[in-house]
């Protein structure tokens, strides 16, 4: 195997088309890769294109509807480009996803056991009862008390942490080289949700896979991630390791991110806000997509769109007057 | 100071399963002894994980829903002997901000609609100037005036919430209660809708019973907080005082599992093992006693009383003074470099120099 990332992304474009005809662009030139073993954070709110991102990456995209171009290199393959039989082997496979609402991403009508031993059988194959074993032991990996009796309920008997770490062990069936995680601790209650992170940083050293993780919370990107790619409007703002950006943000709207936050070192008075909304993703502004929202905007921010430049050798921003600091000072 | 609210006692048990003649035979103690008061202009904030009982506090506080056991005073006044009339009358005084805002406004109604119904309901303000008092509400909570010929579904989540909190203000109630006003919402909307509660709060005056699972959002925006756990509090402290210093190892607990937005941040952290008991069949003794790392003997069989310190900080632990100190739960260097807290800042200062919040 080469050294190379395990997953690159280039030049990734999605656009859905409405029944009227009109085009929203939904992610626009968007390049990523992961190492092994590595996490990459994908950070942003609502409607910013990071689901879709992941979507795209698992082949999981509605054919009529959306259009997408680029590439996606996963050791070898172009994800784009290959038949739908080698993804269907890829995926739940070498390639694995949980999803956010772990009540809807299970099946209410079949045991867990049922459900994990699927995708061991599918791609593993081997004997029904290996399976079985196999599923125990990923119960009792992801921390569910007495496996052998859990095996056999309905996710409706499971509380909300469990039916979580029922979907992980089921993403882990196969030993996923990248596992995508969409917002995985959302619905949960702070407690549960750092059982979870411990258990993903945990599976990390374990079994080396990469992770990305899709969440629009900092907090859970500092405690778990390596490197962070912050997305807004469809587009990737700012990137760099996960120490960088949390000290030395280089995109604005990164800075109101954190600025609105609320602090829990001491107490303020006001938290930043980001004024005004997200542009219409069917008609994007010319110039760069945050210049309405921007306090340090100037005329050449609206002219055409910024480029993601290299600030260092890890540390890109999508705006023209980065660096920042020289703006305030 | 007198209370605006008192809350005392309070018990809500569900009925869960009948038998066949229809006799109850299971209980869900929902909510099982709850004392608290809230001062006028002040925010108590409660805390505890799902299925707690905070919500259903909420219900009982407005009587929504009639509590087993208790007393609830507002203004001395006890709301356990109010008549409808009265009720109702009550009910201009305290209001409820719901979490969705996706399923709070009715659909069919426009903003106008929405925000004239309870000006009528308790004829506030005779029909002719309903329509200026609407356009005030908008403008009071950030929106523009014109907006109010338009249907919910025109707008985003935060302009939602917005909305309803101009219902909730538009009978000038005395006390609010948000239950998980900002849960729904993005991150940067969120910290508009604590802004512009807040602002309200110094502008009217107004209490707050603030009901949340994320701290970070409480240590914001509360000055007391009461941290539940299976249907009862066991601690309740000054915002200031908990945070620094917790003394409840749920408390420590919940604290401790907070993210930090600050990458390697030194702290000892106190994950629970376990799964969180059932309200149907809560542990004897202290119920966190399953799921407590500095559990004894003793907690297994005997309930521990909320004891207060003499300077309002009150803990329901057998243990409390013996454990071990607690200053590096929650990160005191978590702080922005200088350079950040001058960019930060430059948000706040294009927010004060722009429109307040207003979306075009």
């Amino acid at each position: 195997m080469t050294a190379g990332p395990l997953i690159e992304i280039e030049g990734l474009r999605v656009t859905f088309q409405s029944d009227d005809g009109r085009m929203t662009h939904a992610v626009d030139s968007v390049d990523l890769s992961v190492a092994n073993g590595a996490t990459l954070g994908l950070v942003g709110e609502s409607g910013c294109g990071k689901s879709v991102t992941s979507l795209a990456i698992m082949g999981l995209l509605p054919k009529q509807s959306a259009a997408v171009s680029g590439a996606i290199r996963f050791d070898g393959f172009d994800l784009l480009d290959v038949p739908d039989a080698t993804l269907r082997d890829l995926r739940g496979n070498r390639l694995a996803m949980i999803f956010q609402e772990p009540m809807t991403s299970l099946n209410p009508s079949l045991t867990i056991g049922d459900q994990i031993a699927e995708t061991i059988l599918r791609h593993r194959g081997g004997s029904r009862r290996a399976a079985r074993e196999r599923t125990i032991e990923l119960l009792r990996r992801v921390h569910i008390s007495s496996p052998e009796k859990r095996i056999d309920e309905f996710p409706h008997k499971l509380s909300g942490g469990m039916r979580q770490r029922v979907m992980i062990a089921m993403a882990l069936a196969c030993d996923p080289q990248l596992l995508i995680a969409d917002e995985p601790t959302t619905a949960l209650d702070v407690t549960l949700q750092a059982q979870i992170l411990d258990l993903m940083r945990e599976l990390k050293a374990a079994n080396g896979a990469a992770i990305i993780l899709i969440t629009h919370d900092l907090g859970v990107v500092a405690e778990v991630c390596d490197e962070v790619a912050v997305m807004y409007a469809g587009e990737i703002v700012e990137r760099a390791p996960v120490d960088e950006l949390f000290a030395n943000p280089q995109h604005p709207y990164t800075v109101g991110l954190l600025g609105s936050i609320p602090r829990l070192d001491r107490r303020t008075s006001h938290l930043a806000t980001i004024e005004g909304m997200v542009p219409n993703m069917a008609n994007p502004p010319a110039g760069c997509r945050f210049a309405a929202r921007c306090p340090f905007v100037e005329d050449a921010c609206t002219r055409s769109p910024p480029p993601l430049a290299l600030l260092s050798a890890t540390h890109a921003s999508r705006c023209i007057r980065a660096p920042l600091e020289r703006l305030v000072s | 100071m007198t209370a605006l609210l008192k809350v005392e006692g309070l018990v809500k048990h569900f009925v869960a399963e009948r038998s066949v003649f229809g006799r109850p035979t299971a209980y869900v103690k929902a909510v099982d002894g709850v004392s608290f008061t809230v001062e006028a202009g002040k925010t108590l904030a409660l805390v505890g994980e799902s299925g707690c009982g905070k919500s259903t506090v909420s219900r009982l506080v407005l009587r929504l829903i009639e509590p087993d056991a208790g007393r609830v005073t507002f203004e001395g006044r006890d709301l356990g002997a109010l008549n409808a009339e009265q009720l109702r009358a009550f009910r201009r005084d305290a209001q409820l901000i719901f979490q969705d805002p996706y399923a709070s406004l009715n659909p069919r109604m426009t903003v106008s609609q929405i925000l004239t119904e309870p000006l009528a309901l308790h004829n506030l303000v005779p029909a002719a100037g309903r329509r200026e008092r609407v356009e005030e509400l908008l403008r009071l909570v950030g929106l523009e005036p014109r907006f109010a010929r338009r249907y919910p579904h025109e707008f985003s989540g935060g302009q939602r919430q917005r909305i309803a909190i101009a219902r909730a203000l538009a009978v000038e109630p005395k006390l609010i209660i948000c239950d998980e006003p900002v849960s729904a919402l993005d991150v940067s909307i969120r910290s508009q809708i604590l802004n512009l509660l807040r602002d309200l709060q110094d502008r009217l005056k107004l209490a707050y019973i603030f009901v949340s699972h994320d701290l970070a959002v409480v240590k914001h925006i509360a000055d007391r907080v009461a941290v539940m756990n299976l249907g009862t509090i066991v601690e309740t402290a000054e915002a200031q005082a908990l945070f620094a210093a917790p003394r409840h190892p749920y408390s420590r607990a919940l604290l401790s599992a907070i993210p930090v937005p600050k990458p390697r941040a030194r702290r000892s952290r106190i994950v629970l093992e376990g799964e969180l008991p059932s309200a149907l069949n809560p542990p004897s003794g202290c119920r966190f006693h399953t799921r407590c790392p500095y559990v004894i003997a003793r907690c297994r069989s005997e309930v521990p009383q909320l004891r207060e310190d003499g300077t309002g900080y009150a803990t329901a632990c057998h243990r409390t003074g013996e454990l071990p100190g607690a200053e590096a739960i929650l990160p005191s260097d978590g702080g922005f470099s200088p350079t950040l807290e001058k960019l930060v800042a430059a948000f706040n200062a294009a927010e004060a120099s722009g429109r307040p919040g207003v979306i075009s």
